[in-house]
């Protein structure tokens, strides 16, 4: 009765059943994610008792004003941002043989094959990955045993800003190779043989046809690793070295460690700011329209 | 209108108790009378290696309480610990001395009645009521162990051991020093410009003006490009000379220990400029959820077999003076290798870590205070 009393008011009252459907989750939105965000941004201005750790109220500069004084703060951010450049430029080239050769040269067989290889890392520890790499990485790991098995040097780069761009973009890769994938898959195969037909070769065809129509799909894989790797603290204390901290880990160190909340809160306004302008720009370039 | 009145004397208290921290600590709780039956459950933060099945194991059979530890890698961390969840997440903590002044006067940690505890009238007579544990005669905390801050180093690369700590700042081992990544590392350096730059007039480590800071981040900023790595907990460490990544740096005995045990080629020394080092002490937490337990558990650890037990383990000496013959029956030479029966001038001979303050000790308030060290670390550490 009372169901089919809502089902007969809903369908007359489309703007109500709208907004019960939709109630929900704009409730959710609204108190865990924008109120959190709106607590960070106000508490960026409070101070902190030193000694005793208490948090004091109210409205400074003080906070913005540190960060702005010593450069160490900028150069810490450059880092962040420059190697979560670095990570989505490398997986965007070393995403797309793996994606096109996924969607267009394989069987359906090889298909799932590549497919399952790609997700099952995935599957395991984040935690677990990372530790085998400082292990791969370390002085007597696996890179250098293999490197003097054959003859070469052994790197020294375990415990460094190179580690820590090789491990971000051994982690985010699945998450760019998919959306290019997804992205490749879309573009009919009619417009690859038109091309072809009119003369172009297969370089100019993936440069004017496949690129351009991909780009969608490449910018949302952006999003993922750009994003994953400019809020991460975890893999910079694992396997990064001297002069290796990242934004988190000074938001860490500061709220985990120090006890000084609005300070931390005050750094972690600048990559909200910047994933800001980078979405602003995904959607520009399409991103969403793929989603 | 009276609850305008109730407003205004809670903000006078508010104001009384911010100027006089330690008054207001003091009157907060009352230290615990009597020990109860236990509650079953013990929550301990603590260094690693402070909460080792050895003794854990006897404690939980002997009085019923769980112990459920957490590990934290520096003494911020655990202040942090300590003040997270309102206060009532852990009952002790093993905090060491630059990190109690902090728990006292942030109202984290409760006074303790020593009269409950039989084992502290036989600790040495200047961990009895150290100014890091005990304010105004009233105790916050009972002494532990203590010791030095060691140069670890491997073997391989040094025959015979360095003499100073000017091994750490030598572009001889670029890529292969480790030091810890925590701000009290300042005063290492502060206690090695204070021997070799007599001129610059630091008497104090933990005493810096901005002139001597300066002096100490420059030295310090010079030491990060042969910095492999600054570790954050000591299996880091451990992980760092094992792999062969780092020849030396800056440790506790505790990761020699290890190393040595797992037969690594390492070995630590004192060089001649001295050396900092810590002095812990088991605080309570104001809000203890578990206080018998808490008792019961500081207790267990001040007995002169745990004492032995917890000093051989980790390399470091008891404040129980009994341990000493326990020692050496639980390990012969012991006592005498950890210091357990060294006069007082050994003791006093280690800079113990403790808070930097604005008071320099001196007469003049020019010195950083803890949040000045802690911007500076990061600057240095980049």
């Amino acid at each position: 009765m009372m169901q089919r009393f809502l089902s007969a008011f809903g369908w007359r009252h489309e703007g109500a059943a709208n907004a019960a459907l939709l109630g929900l989750p704009a409730i959710w939105f609204a108190c865990l994610y924008l109120a959190a965000i709106g607590a960070l941004l106000i508490t960026s201005f409070w101070t902190v008792d030193s000694l005793s750790g208490d948090l004091i109220p109210g409205f400074s500069f003080t906070n913005f004003q540190q960060l702005l004084a010593d450069p160490i703060y900028t150069k810490i951010g450059l880092r962040t941002i420059g190697i979560a450049a670095a990570v989505t430029i490398t997986d965007i080239v070393l995403a797309w043989p793996v994606a096109f050769a996924m969607v267009r040269l394989a069987g359906p067989r090889l298909r799932a094959a590549l497919m399952a290889m790609v997700m099952v890392p995935l599957w395991s520890s984040y935690l677990a990955r990372v530790y085998a790499w400082r292990l791969i990485l370390a002085h007597d790991g696996l890179l250098n045993w293999g490197l003097a098995e054959i003859g070469l040097p052994g790197l020294h780069i375990g415990y460094s800003n190179w580690a820590m761009w090789i491990v971000f973009s051994y982690l985010w890769l699945p998450f760019m190779i998919l959306p290019v994938a997804a992205a490749v898959e879309r573009i009919p195969p009619s417009l690859l043989e038109a091309s072809a037909d009119l003369g172009e070769h297969g370089l100019a065809t993936f440069r004017r046809v496949i690129l351009p129509m991909a780009l969608p799909g490449m910018v949302a894989g952006a999003i993922f690793t750009f994003s994953l790797t400019l809020g991460d603290y975890v893999t910079p204390m694992l396997v990064g070295g001297e002069g290796s901290d990242f934004i988190g880990n000074v938001v860490y160190s500061n709220v985990g460690v120090t006890n000084n909340i609005p300070f931390a809160a005050a750094y972690a306004v600048l990559p909200l700011g910047v994933m800001g302008v980078f979405l602003l720009v995904a959607r520009r370039m399409g991103a969403f329209d793929a989603l | 209108m009276q609850d305008g009145l109730k407003k205004t004397i809670a903000r006078v208290v508010l104001g009384l108790s911010a100027s006089l921290p330690f008054v207001q600590g003091a009157a907060a709780v009352q230290p615990l009378q009597s020990i109860g039956k236990g509650e079953g459950v013990l929550n301990v933060v603590a260094w690693e290696g402070y909460a080792q099945d050895d003794w854990v194991k006897p404690f939980e059979a002997a009085t019923g309480c769980q112990v459920h530890a957490k590990y934290a890698g520096s003494s911020d961390e655990m202040v942090a610990l300590m003040r997270s969840g309102g206060g009532s997440q852990y009952d002790v903590v093993s905090a060491s001395g630059d990190a109690t002044l902090r728990l006292i006067y942030g109202h984290n940690v409760q006074p303790i009645n020593v009269a409950l505890i039989p084992a502290w009238k036989n600790f040495i007579p200047q961990l009895q009521g150290p100014d890091f544990n005990t304010v105004g005669g009233v105790h916050y905390g009972v002494s532990y162990e203590w010791g030095p801050n060691t140069l670890l180093y491997s073997t391989k690369v040094f025959p015979t051991a360095p003499t100073s700590w000017s091994v750490i700042y030598d572009p001889k081992y670029k890529g292969q020093v480790t030091v810890p990544d925590n701000p009290i590392q300042i005063a290492d350096a502060a206690l090695y410009l204070s021997k070799t730059q007599p001129s610059l007039g630091i008497t104090d480590p933990y005493e810096l003006n901005q002139t001597q800071m300066d002096a100490v981040a420059a030295l310090l900023k010079s030491q990060t490009g042969l910095i492999k790595k600054y570790w954050a907990l000591a299996s880091d460490e451990i992980q760092l000379f094992t792999s062969g990544d780092a020849v030396v740096g800056a440790a506790w005995p505790y990761q020699t220990n290890t190393l040595q045990a797992a037969k690594v080629a390492v070995a630590d020394t004192i060089p001649a400029e001295g050396a900092t080092g810590w002095a812990d002490s088991w605080m309570i937490s104001a809000k203890a959820p578990h206080p018998n337990c808490a008792y019961e558990w500081i207790n267990w650890v001040t007995t002169p077999k745990v004492q032995a037990q917890q000093a051989i383990y980790f390399g470091e000496t008891p404040a129980n003076t009994l341990a000493c013959k326990e020692m050496d029956e639980q390990q012969p030479g012991s006592c005498a290798q950890y210091h357990a029966n060294a006069p007082a001038s050994y003791f006093d001979s280690i800079k113990f870590w403790k808070t930097p303050l604005p008071d320099c000790g001196n007469g003049k308030h020019d010195c950083l205070d803890y949040a000045a060290w802690q911007r500076e670390w990061q600057s240095i550490k980049g």
